[in-house]
């Protein structure tokens, strides 16, 4: 029999697989960054165009529409593994489990979350963020979007085995997902009114390793139940 | 992978399981060695899945133990899973991806396989030229050889199989038949849920009759 693979080069592996299937299947992860777009884009519409008005909300409208497309786009972590049975062969391929979902989630925040950082400065420029803001701006939504990448991973994991999952999943991922909004937003004004930015990109930061590091232990504990 | 100590060797003491206040099964016990077939064989909802995932390690048992290599089962589930090779119900192919692909990524994740070894596997369960078709173009059974040439490629002392002939036409069921009398010769074990007759000389058969 021949060796083992390395558990890194499996995660790798399968991260790729992920992102081959993104391929095949781009409709499915554009519409989350497409849903970010029009909703940043509706807030200048639907308000006063005054630029400093805009410049007052763009903070929490960029965030609650990030926060909002990263809970849709958490349909597609791993629901379609559970319904075809992958999921179970990941469980049982010797490869600790936890770490395979860590790889998916980083596979998916890749197809989901960083085009959304990708397309920030846009959506700021377009709710009135003056150009020496985008830097910062970026860099909270690109931490912002990782911790909530991790987070969204506990909630659909702890929905898999339920059929209507949608509400129940923004239900568990909203209120954990309070300190990224709050950290998030206040960054994003800060660096919107031209001020230092480190503080609440620190705590951020000590959001994501928090994540990173938990939640896909959690994770994969909820994924074995709903496999049973 | 380190050299195992002892022969491959599977056996379960007094499993119990229940689902929910119902008990599925209780006191089911059996041995099985190199070179055997445990065929499970029971009505349709006797517990037969139910089983094959408890040997898995997916369903947690009531009570009883799993021993493979003379080895709780429980107590290194990563390394007793990377001996093991378990084909369900619900095959876990990705329909987006042709069969060689599906192999490729996901006994990946086991051994180093490149998609020579992938495409052998999959001639031999006699796939031709659909093994570079998605898998959601396959007919039924097709979708069941693939997941059997994954079965294979793994090259695990254990197989798991849960009605691994189903949708197959007879020439499907016989070389299905062929390759797993080829896997106990090589000294292999194999647990199969099954209610069709193995080709297999009956020192290599075992049966355990649930419900």
């Amino acid at each position: 029999m021949s060796a083992r693979v390395p558990v890194l080069q499996a995660g790798l592996r399968l991260m790729s697989r992920d992102l081959r299937l993104a391929m095949r299947r781009a409709g499915d992860w554009l519409q989350p960054l497409v849903f970010f777009l029009v909703v940043t884009t509706l807030f200048p519409l639907a308000l006063n165009p005054e630029l400093s008005r805009l410049r007052d909300v763009a903070p929490g409208a960029l965030w609650v529409a990030g926060l909002l497309s990263s809970l849709l786009a958490l349909e597609l972590l791993f629901r379609e593994d559970s319904l075809d049975g992958s999921l179970e062969q990941l469980a049982i391929s010797g490869v600790p489990f936890a770490w395979l979902l860590w790889a998916k989630t980083v596979a998916h925040w890749l197809l989901t979350g960083l085009p959304l950082v990708l397309v920030a400065p846009l959506a700021a420029t377009a709710l009135g963020a003056p150009a020496a803001a985008i830097p910062g701006v970026l860099a909270a939504l690109l931490l912002g979007s990782l911790a909530l990448s991790q987070l969204g991973a506990i909630g659909a994991a702890l929905t898999l085995g339920l059929r209507r999952s949608g509400v129940l999943q923004a239900v568990i991922v909203l209120p954990l997902a309070v300190p990224v909004l709050i950290f998030g937003a206040r960054a994003t004004a800060l660096a919107i009114a031209g001020e230092p930015i480190a503080p609440p990109l620190y705590l951020l930061g000590a959001l994501v390793v928090l994540g990173v590091t938990l939640a896909p232990l959690a994770a994969a504990a909820a994924v074995r139940i709903s496999l049973e | 992978m380190t050299t195992p100590s002892r022969p491959p060797h599977l056996a379960g003491h007094d499993l119990h399981l229940w689902r929910g206040d119902r008990a599925v099964f209780s006191g089911i016990g059996f041995e099985v060695a190199a070179g055997v077939c445990l065929q499970v064989t029971g009505p349709n909802g006797a517990g037969k899945t139910s089983l094959l995932r408890a040997l898995c390690g997916l369903l947690p048992l009531e009570r009883g133990r799993v021993q493979w290599r003379g080895a709780e089962v429980h107590a290194d589930l990563g390394a007793f899973h990377a001996e093991l090779a378990y084909l369900g119900h619900d095959i876990g192919l990705k329909s987006d991806l042709t069969a060689v692909e599906n192999l490729y990524y996901e006994v990946g994740l086991r051994r180093r396989v490149d998609r020579a070894a992938a495409t052998a596997a999959l001639e031999q369960v006699g796939l031709g030229p659909a093994m570079h078709q998605d898998i959601r173009h396959m007919s039924a059974g097709q979708k069941r050889r693939v997941a059997f040439a994954r079965v294979l490629l793994c090259a695990c002392p254990l197989w798991i199989l849960d009605e691994p002939t189903s949708n197959l036409d007879a020439a499907g069921q016989a070389l299905i038949g062929t390759l797993l009398a080829a896997h106990l010769r090589a000294g292999g074990v194999a647990v199969v849920a099954t209610h069709q007759a193995l080709p297999l000389p009956a020192e290599s058969l075992r049966s355990l009759v649930l419900g």
